[in-house]
């Protein structure tokens, strides 16, 4: 962290914001018309304009400035001697957050090219080449189109056409996420990328969602330009009915006590198939007491009734590796060698000589699992029947010959 | 569970379903006679612990009709009665009774990928009262938990004050501290569930809900001595210590009312997964601006925008705008027994109970309605009823055998009534993913089977 002291330190003591929503204070009062439906994205424009000309100067912050509005016997606390005034480079150290209106951002650039490098090695693994990837997280790119950039607007998130909401369809501030990759990134080494290469795998990202083009070298000087690039800069509202703790609020109930208007009919409720999706409900209870929990065996139109007899292995469909293929299994499974999952054999060879194995892993097809083989989860497979698991699990214990 | 109409309020066993094969097939050769009967509620008793908790309680401890004699349970010395207890401080911190394994914090399969990065959903359906256990308060981490040595921990406060300063543990511990009982509720709780039902019980309906005394000193008193500038401030942000050093702009007007830093959660120390050593309380508003391992303050005059304001815990709405800042965790209620994926072992009297709660304040009334929302009755409200906190709510109910549906309105003292979903969708659509207030329904069928659906 030390080397990050040489970074410009703060002058927020002296400063008066340039936000427009800021000055107008009307956002930090009581909820107007106004402040309530205003785009954030709106009064960003202004920010963006007049940031660069009013960018801190780097350098330590200025001394203490008198508080006009401090509470006057706030000096004459008895504890008011506790704790001790920061260091300048104490603050410096840790005052690392970055505003809409570029406030803490440190001078500095980065290229597309540098971008790329730095994400291959440090990003990819989780993100994918391209920033594509939903294995571990959430895609980054994607959804978002030259028209979007144009507008400021996602379309997609109007007509749901993108499967998922990417990071480039929502972002709205690029402080934001120079800030998040400047303080998170990369997952398991956070705080330690140099400010060149957040400003490049900024610009790679950017890059990614044809914001900027392959020789773009983005740095302090245009970042705010590139603001007036994002998809989705327009899309975001401050909504202060549910930032007020006395805002209105926007749903309306009224307290009917008798023969009050319903629909009378269920609209959604949990499939059958779906009924394993979180493991056996009877051991997430408390076995006394007026209720229990479900057990799994068994559908919720078939509960109460015989508990069917456990087929035998030769009533099962098909055999065990067309069976496999016809369950899906192999979309992440192999019979030899690690796919998504563990391969059938690895899985035969740990469990093999297990008491209570083939129960065990009934339990895991059936229920899903995760943590056995690395955080990948295996996802609940309520839908292979009970017969055809066990036969499953029998030929992968034995081997998956 | 097709037996006929038992006595009221008798707890009958558990249907065999419960039961691995090898208790029902013990179960079965019980039957044979009362000493066979007896001899296997005395191996199942003997056994509970080791297998399956519920299953062994459901057959040890309800065992059907005695004989005449009476309850084995009664009539046969038990090895509790006749023998010798452990001594004191055998564990020097205490744990539960073997027999409550099943409550734990569990995550959700398939709701993220990343375990460091999920979250673990609290067991309301076992629990009681208002406090949640301290080792069941629900998770959320964004990077991974850190188990910090608190004499390393330092807190600055910065910005627009007369004096940037630092506080040890030590200093912040020094200082006049309160307790307060607050709820503590993830802004995505119930977010599976805005399009349809997607999951099977109120632990992952509403389980990233917890609450808990919180021990610390008022942020107020913090800004007030490091003479914050009343005029100019309008935002606080606070910034944990953690990989993630999370950050969430908070109102300058909550940060000079009812905001803590606290260290202490149910008279200990904060647990690690909490935010030990200190974290920001945030009285009403979603947790994920209640910063763990909190290592920053910084007043302001405009808002941050981070990443959890503007890429996470924002409201996509039917235009594809994003609400930001949506904070308020607005009035809610939900019952937790009965509850979805339990079943009713008896028809007859049942204590219907639940929990109420508002961002905004006190829980001024709670209704509960057994046939779909058409009708009606107000719950009992169990003291104490505070502002942002958790209330307890029950209400009886006769169960006649037939389905029902059971829903529960709570009303908070500024006259909101919590909405049904169809109501929230028609203003936010299906989307949204956060701030999901609406009346919860449970579906009680003949067999006593207890559903999660969306009743309209």
């Amino acid at each position: 962290m030390s080397r990050r002291c040489d970074r410009p330190g703060t002058a927020r003591a002296t400063w008066r914001g340039v936000i427009g929503e800021a000055t107008s204070g009307r956002t930090a009062g009581v909820a107007s018309s106004w402040a309530r439906w205003s785009l954030a994205a709106t009064m960003l424009v202004g920010a963006a304009g007049v940031a660069h000309a009013q960018a801190k100067p780097p350098g330590p912050p200025p001394a203490a400035v008198p508080a006009s509005g401090a509470a006057p016997n706030a000096a004459k606390a008895p504890w008011s001697a506790i704790g001790r005034p920061a260091t300048r480079a104490e603050v410096a150290a840790w005052d690392i957050d970055v505003r809409p209106d570029w406030r803490g951002l440190p001078a500095g650039s980065g290229s597309v090219a540098k971008g790329m490098d730095v994400w291959d090695a440090k990003c990819a693994s989780c993100h994918g080449t391209f920033g594509e990837s939903n294995e571990v997280f959430t895609p980054i790119v994607g959804g978002t189109t030259k028209e979007d950039m144009r507008t400021g607007r996602v379309k997609a998130l109007v007509d749901g056409s993108h499967p998922q909401r990417t990071t480039m369809m929502k972002l709205s501030q690029l402080s934001t996420l120079w800030d998040y990759i400047n303080r998170a990134m990369p997952w398991n080494a956070p705080k330690s990328m140099t400010v060149e290469e957040v400003y490049a795998v900024t610009a790679y990202i950017l890059n990614l969602a044809d914001v900027v083009p392959d020789d773009f070298v983005l740095s302090d000087r245009n970042i705010a330009d590139v603001q007036q690039k994002l998809p989705n800069r327009n899309g975001k509202l401050f909504y202060t009915d549910l930032w007020n703790v006395r805002g209105a609020g926007d749903v309306r109930n009224t307290a009917c006590m008798s023969d009050c208007a319903v629909e009378d009919r269920i609209a959604s409720q949990l499939p059958d198939h779906a009924r394993g999706s979180h493991g056996n409900l009877a051991e997430q209870h408390r076995g006394i007491g007026p209720a229990r929990g479900l057990g799994p065996s068994r559908p919720a139109s078939a509960q109460g009734q015989p508990q069917p007899q456990p087929q035998p292995v030769a009533a099962v469909s098909k055999p065990p590796l067309d069976l496999a293929r016809a369950s899906a299994c192999t979309a992440c499974h192999a019979v030899d060698g690690k796919m998504v999952g563990p391969s059938f054999r690895d899985i035969g060879r740990r469990y093999a000589q297990a008491t209570g194995a083939e129960a065990l892993l009934v339990d895991k097809v059936r229920g899903g699992g995760q943590g056995s083989w690395g955080p990948m989860p295996m996802p609940p497979q309520a839908q292979v029947s009970e017969a055809d698991t066990r036969a499953l699990v029998r030929w992968i214990l034995g081997g998956a010959q | 569970m097709n037996a006929p109409i038992r006595m009221p309020g008798r707890i009958q066993p558990a249907p065999e379903d419960f039961l691995s094969g090898e208790q029902v097939v013990s179960a079965r050769k019980a039957r044979r006679g009362f000493m066979a009967k007896a001899l296997a509620f005395g191996a199942g008793a003997a056994a509970a612990g080791s297998a399956r908790p519920a299953g062994n309680s459901a057959a040890a401890g309800t065992g059907a009709a005695p004989a005449a004699e009476g309850d084995p349970m009664i009539l046969a010395p038990r090895p509790w009665t006749t023998s010798l207890g452990q001594p004191v401080a055998v564990r020097g911190y205490g744990l539960p009774s073997q027999h409550e394994k099943g409550l734990q914090r569990r995550e959700s399969p398939g709701l993220t990928r990343v375990s460091a990065a999920s979250v673990s959903f609290c067991p309301l359906q076992g629990l009681f009262g208002i406090i949640t256990p301290t080792g069941l308060h629900f998770e959320r981490h964004h990077q991974g938990w850190h188990d910090i040595d608190p004499s390393q921990h330092r807190l600055m406060v910065m910005g627009l004050v007369r004096e940037p300063r630092v506080f040890t543990m030590d200093d912040l511990m020094r200082l006049p501290a309160v307790s307060r009982m607050h709820f503590i509720e993830c802004g995505a709780n119930t977010g599976m569930e805005w399009g349809n039902v997607a999951v099977p019980t109120v632990q992952y309906t509403h389980g990233m809900l917890s609450c808990g005394e919180f021990t610390g000193v008022p942020l107020a008193t913090l800004l007030d001595l490091c003479g914050v500038d009343r005029k100019a401030a309008r935002y606080v942000l606070a910034e944990g210590a953690d990989g993630s050093s999370m950050t969430r702009t908070v109102a300058v007007d909550r940060a000079m009312d009812d905001v803590l830093v606290a260290w202490a959660m149910n008279g200990e120390m904060l647990r690690p997964e909490n935010g030990y050593p200190l974290r920001l309380v945030v009285p009403g508003v979603q947790g994920v601006s209640w910063v763990k391992y909190l290592r920053r303050i910084e007043v302001g005059d405009s808002p941050y925008f981070t990443k959890d304001e503007v890429l996470h815990y924002v409201d996509l709405m039917p235009d594809g705008t994003h609400r930001a800042f949506t904070s308020i965790q607005e009035c809610k209620s939900v019952i937790t027994t009965p509850s979805g994926g339990q079943v009713l072992l008896d028809r007859g009297y049942h204590n219907v109970t639940g929990l109420a709660w508002s961002g905004r304040g006190k829980i001024r009334r709670v209704d509960v309605s057994f046939d779909g929302g058409r009708n009606w009755r107000t719950a009992r409200l169990e003291q104490p009823v505070l502002p942002k906190c958790l209330t307890r709510f029950n209400v009886d109910w006769t169960w006649d055998g037939s389905p029902a549906v059971l829903q529960s309105r709570a009303i908070d003292d500024t006259g909101y009534v919590q909405p049904r979903i169809n109501q929230l969708r028609a203003v936010r659509g299906t989307r949204s993913i956060y701030h999901n207030n609406a009346i919860q329904s449970w579906r009680v069928a003949a067999s006593g089977e207890v559903s999660n659906v969306q009743a309209l």
